[in-house]
């Protein structure tokens, strides 16, 4: 026992490798059932939306461009990092009284399995997307998957930590970057996490975390010009139809996905633009 | 060299030595064009609900060929009930051998009649028949043979997946390749299993409504594939119905961005394929000769009436003298003409509407001062002619850089360093194409790795195969058509 | 003598291009001026280790009078033969403008050495051979030795005297289009007057593809220094619609200025009766027999 005073957490952003305040300095108290504060997340605005959308836009090229090994090697090492900060992210998770600690506890180890899962995939979706076209003329004809760019991810609110990573882990491990929206229910574990990326060797702006309302800061992704794709879990009929519905459109690729589909390459290869080289075959 | 003693009279020779090389050489095999065409719903041409008609003419001449039912919302709406039909009674209960057969079938048809399509594609669009016999119909075939084979197939192109069609496919088409387009939509959907109503554009209907006939003739049951001619309010009433399963369109990114927004609260899957302002890139160290026939292959094509065409010219500053003239030189043997003559390299612009955008974007171009090139070619006196146009001495900024001219109009810039090429052609919304000169192995990796574009042509340009995925980064289109990346936008694919 | 630098050639892109001349449609009064420019470009040729005094002549008559039905048909340019026929070529064509071109540098392998490869050109000379046909050694060029590529042939174009100098580079033997640009190269530069594909002893011999990459060198070579050099494809040609294809190719590639017997040849033998066919054809509407038109 001990009469120590414990110090506090603040959950901040996570944008282009560095932990700012929200530039709004809005907030929401996250309490638990009975009341009592947990934190206060910040509550991330439209221009830390923008600020997040350089930061991922910056980051493009060498993510895109390290190697499929290094990105596995970087994705694994996160695994082994929140290996040993499982207790933190239950804790988190349970914060609210809302998940037992048993549904968390699972929640987790499945999440850093999940991580382990897509640090395997990031040297093979290529061979599976890839074709060699056997094309009627003297040419040498391929296709190949590369990253489309910036991705938007919207995460499903249940589920913080595996939710979170299911919908990250497909975007990142294919070379993308991610502007994340976290759970707003569970918006702990998200930042914990980001305190992982920041120093594991994951380059600064691949993952960009906001906490705040989806419903705020979806409207202004979804017209982000300088965002290639959106990721959206867990969306109500009326939600998805409202993404869609684009006054300013750059022609982003919408995917809507549900919590518990299946994996494999298949989530990967959803943020991948097909590219096709020709080439002559001659002396 | 010396001059013989007696040096031969040139008198005898001056009928092939002058300009007359090329005597008129028009094609001449007889095609069978009907006054006026119904709309082709359920496997029958009828008469419009609509009650409309509109003339296709040819642009050579500007002359009508044919009066073509113009289909209204009501039309749309049989045309779809009559897919729909199929679909549920015919289509969908056949094995994926059998729809196999009657896509074999069809592109067996195509080949024995694909002289006569080649002259009306061309009387109907204005493009040199050397292009639609050569280039547009044996895509066509091909494109039909290729996915005939991929219908009872389609499980190991999915492995570990479900899939199944989407039902009825709304598909629209522009008006640079009819025939081609139609086949690229037509082919994968019903090889995939969907029934079909297709919009053809309405300067050129007619191929597609001959391709209709040939339907008949391949005994494909009533209803697989209706084909209702119309304009904007035609593809508007098409893609906005609520019985259609899918949408794919080819044209402008403008409508298609329209097309999207319409169809986005419906949710339904949606494949576009849109402009483009490819980057066409000549590094100093490239087999130039070949690298200028490559330039005039990517821009002077079809009269640059193709999404993809190389319409920006980025030539490393060290050979950008050499190249130019050399292009200029070879621009001056382009024959501008009558599109039915063998000889014909650039045939007419498609339509008045489009004469006049290529002809507004050229005056942009020269009142923004940029330096016009045109060879001192002949054109026609009559017909919608349009002389190969290059600009020198653009600006990334200019309009004609920026904007897709789709005309037989080239702007090219210089650049110094690997770096600047790559950065000016990926300056633009566009994301369709690229190409790429140079004859170091390493460099080419290095710079199609870069380009965001879904094709990149290496040491060559404007190559298309029914193997090959075609298909846009960015606001060039959603999507991949051909090759089994193009199986795709026609299958619901489930985990 | 300084050397070229060496440019790269696409294969495919070469073959594109080629294909394209195929498709034009010449008709009618052009047909007939195409072949009878044809005609007035032929290096008729007889290169036979059976060629004979008789066989010589005969093939001189053919030159001086492609068909006697028709007086009015161009003679051929000129009369292609080994150095010992040299002499009766000449007076068999006294009194024409009709050129006696020789083979001579050990024809067709030009495997001796210089000494008696000079005495070869040389001797033709001294015959009244004013055009010399040599082959390059092919082994030099592509064991690496240029220099010695441009030494022979400058010692051969000084042989020659006033005597014209077509280089034959054996392109069959050459293999890739990047060699035969670079020896196309070689031999500008060293003094050729013309460039010539074959011997017409090695598969393949003249084709489209390799005649295409000889016109855009010479097309170069003119660009940078102003001298116009002469193209011979030879071997492989044999009637005239695939005659009319290098016309066409080298009308749009080189112009005008070099559809004239004076810049461009056919080495051939058996090319010259199908362009009499083809002229009765276009004359008489009706297909025709060879055996309306005499072997020389």
């Amino acid at each position: 026992m001990s009469d120590r005073l414990p110090v506090l957490k603040t959950y901040k952003l996570y944008i282009g490798g560095k932990f700012p305040r929200t530039e709004s300095g809005r907030y929401f108290p996250l309490r638990t059932k009975t009341g009592d504060l947990v934190a206060n997340v910040s509550l991330a605005s439209r221009k830390d939306l923008r600020q997040a959308v350089q930061a991922a836009r910056a980051a493009t090229g060498a993510w895109a461009k390290a190697t499929p090994f290094l990105r596995g090697q970087i994705l694994y090492r996160l695994s082994e990092m929140l290996e040993d900060r499982q207790e933190q992210i239950v804790r988190e998770l349970t914060a609210t009284g809302e998940v037992s600690t048993k549904t968390a506890q699972e929640e987790v180890r499945t999440g850093i399995d999940r991580i382990v899962y897509y640090a395997g995939w990031t040297d093979k979706f290529q061979q599976i997307a890839a074709t060699v076209n056997p094309v009627s003329s003297p040419h040498f004809n391929f296709s190949v998957p590369e990253p489309i760019g910036v991705v938007g991810v919207v995460c499903p609110p249940a589920q913080g930590f595996l939710g979170l990573l299911s919908a990250l882990l497909p975007v990142i491990a294919g070379g993308n970057t991610a502007v994340v929206i976290a759970s707003g229910p569970s918006p702990l574990c998200a930042i914990s996490l980001a305190e992982a990326l920041a120093t594991s060797d994951l380059p600064a702006g691949v993952v960009n975390m906001l906490t705040g309302d989806r419903s705020e800061l979806l409207p202004h992704l979804k017209v982000h010009m300088d965002v290639n794709a959106l990721s959206v879990w867990d969306s109500s009929t009326e939600e998805q139809c409202e993404v869609r519905s684009l006054d300013e459109d750059n022609l982003k690729r919408f995917v809507f996905s549900t919590s518990g589909a299946a994996a494999g390459p298949q989530p990967i290869l959803a943020f991948q633009e097909i590219k096709t080289t020709w080439h002559p075959i001659g002396l | 060299m010396r001059k013989n003693d007696k040096a031969p009279e040139q008198t005898p020779f001056a009928a092939f030595v002058d300009d007359e090389t090329y005597a008129p050489a028009p094609e001449t095999s007889p095609v069978s064009i009907k006054d006026e065409y119904g709309l082709f719903i359920d496997g029958e041409f009828c008469a419009p609900q609509s009650g409309k008609h509109f003339a296709t003419t040819n642009p050579a001449t500007e002359e009508t060929i044919a009066s073509v039912a113009e289909a209204g919302e009501a039309d749309v709406d049989l045309a779809v009930q009559a897919a729909r039909k199929a679909y549920d009674t015919t289509w969908s209960r056949l094995s994926g051998a059998e729809r196999g057969k009657y896509l074999f079938r069809i592109a067996r048809l195509l080949q024995e009649r694909a002289r006569e399509f080649a002259i009306i594609e061309t009387m109907d669009g204005g493009k040199p028949i050397r292009e639609s016999r050569d280039v547009d119909l044996p895509l066509v075939c091909a494109h039909f043979f290729h996915h005939a084979g991929w219908t009872d197939k389609l499980e190991y192109a999915f492995p570990n997946q479900s899939f199944a069609p989407h039902g009825v496919a709304a598909q629209i088409i522009p008006w640079n390749f009819p025939l081609l387009m139609a086949a690229w939509k037509i082919a994968p959907a019903l090889a995939c299993g969907n029934t079909v109503v297709l919009k053809p554009a309405e300067t050129t209907p007619l191929t597609a409504l001959k391709l209709a006939e040939l339907f008949q003739d391949a005994g494909l049951p009533p209803g697989v594939v209706n084909i209702i001619p119309g304009a904007g309010e035609t593809g508007r009433a098409l893609v906005s119905h609520p019985d259609v399963d899918k949408i794919a369109f080819t044209g402008s990114t403008g409508v298609g961005k329209l097309i999207r927004r319409q169809v986005a609260p419906s949710g339904k899957p949606i494949t576009l394929e849109l402009g483009g302002k490819a980057a066409h890139i000549i590094f100093a160290d490239a087999p130039i000769d070949q690298a200028v026939e490559s330039i005039v292959n990517g821009i002077f094509f079809n009269q640059g009436h193709v999404c993809c065409a190389g319409s920006r010219l980025l030539v490393e500053e060290s050979v950008e003298q050499i190249v130019i003239e050399k292009l200029k030189r070879r621009m001056e043997t382009l024959i501008v003409g009558n599109p039915l003559d063998k000889n014909t390299d650039v045939g007419a612009i498609n339509s008045r509407a489009q004469f006049e955008r290529i002809q507004t974007l050229i005056d942009a171009g020269v009142a923004e001062g940029a330096c016009l090139y045109q060879p001192q070619s002949q054109l026609p006196e009559r017909g919608l002619f349009m002389a190969p146009t290059i600009f020198t001495g653009v600006a990334q900024s200019h309009r004609i850089v920026q904007d897709e001219i789709f005309g037989p109009v080239l702007t090219i810039q210089t650049f110094r360093t690997p770096e600047e090429a790559v950065a000016k052609a990926n300056n633009t919304p566009y994301g369709l194409s690229a190409g790429v000169w140079t004859s170091k192995g390493s460099k080419i990796f290095s710079i199609t790795t870069k380009l965001q574009a879904g094709v990149v042509w290496a040491n060559t340009f404007n190559r298309f195969d029914p193997a090959s995925p075609f298909g846009g980064y960015k606001e060039s289109g959603i999507g991949r058509e051909g090759g089994l990346h193009g199986l795709r936008a026609y299958l619901k694919v489930g985990g | 003598m300084n050397q070229p630098m060496p440019v790269i050639i696409d294969e495919v892109g070469v073959a594109e291009r080629a294909a394209r001349f195929k498709t034009r449609s010449i008709k009618n009064a052009s047909k007939i001026a195409a072949l009878k420019l044809t005609m007035s470009m032929i290096d008729l040729t007889t290169l036979e280790g059976s060629d004979s005094p008789g066989k010589v002549r005969q093939l001189c008559a053919k030159a001086r009078c492609p068909d006697p039905a028709h007086p009015e048909l161009p003679m051929v340019a000129a009369v292609c033969v080994y150095p010992t026929m040299v002499a009766v070529a000449r007076k068999a064509l006294a009194g024409t403008s009709i050129h006696v071109a020789s083979v001579a540098t050990s024809f067709p392998s030009g495997m001796s050495d210089l000494k008696t490869r000079i005495a070869d050109v040389r001797y033709a000379v001294a015959e009244g051979a004013d055009e010399i046909d040599m082959v390059i050694s092919r082994g030099k060029f592509l064991a690496g030795e240029y220099h010695a590529i441009s030494d022979e042939i400058a010692t051969f174009k000084e042989a020659c005297a006033t005597a014209h100098l077509k280089v034959i580079l054996e392109t069959g033997e050459l293999v890739t289009l990047d060699n035969v640009r670079f020896a196309s190269d070689l031999a500008m530069r060293a003094g050729a007057d013309f460039i010539k594909t074959s011997t017409g002893k090695v598969s393949p011999a003249a084709t489209l593809e390799f005649t295409l990459v000889m016109l855009l060198a010479i097309a170069d070579y003119y660009r940078e220094t102003g001298k116009k050099i002469g193209m011979k494809p030879a071997g492989g040609i044999r009637d005239s619609k695939t005659a009319i294809q290098y016309l066409v190719m080298l009308k749009e590639t080189l112009g005008p200025e070099w559809l004239t017997p004076d810049m461009f040849r056919f080495g051939a033998s058996s090319l010259a009766n199908d362009l009499l066919m083809q002229l009765r054809k276009q004359a008489t509407g009706a297909y025709q027999s060879p055996i309306y038109f005499s072997n020389d």
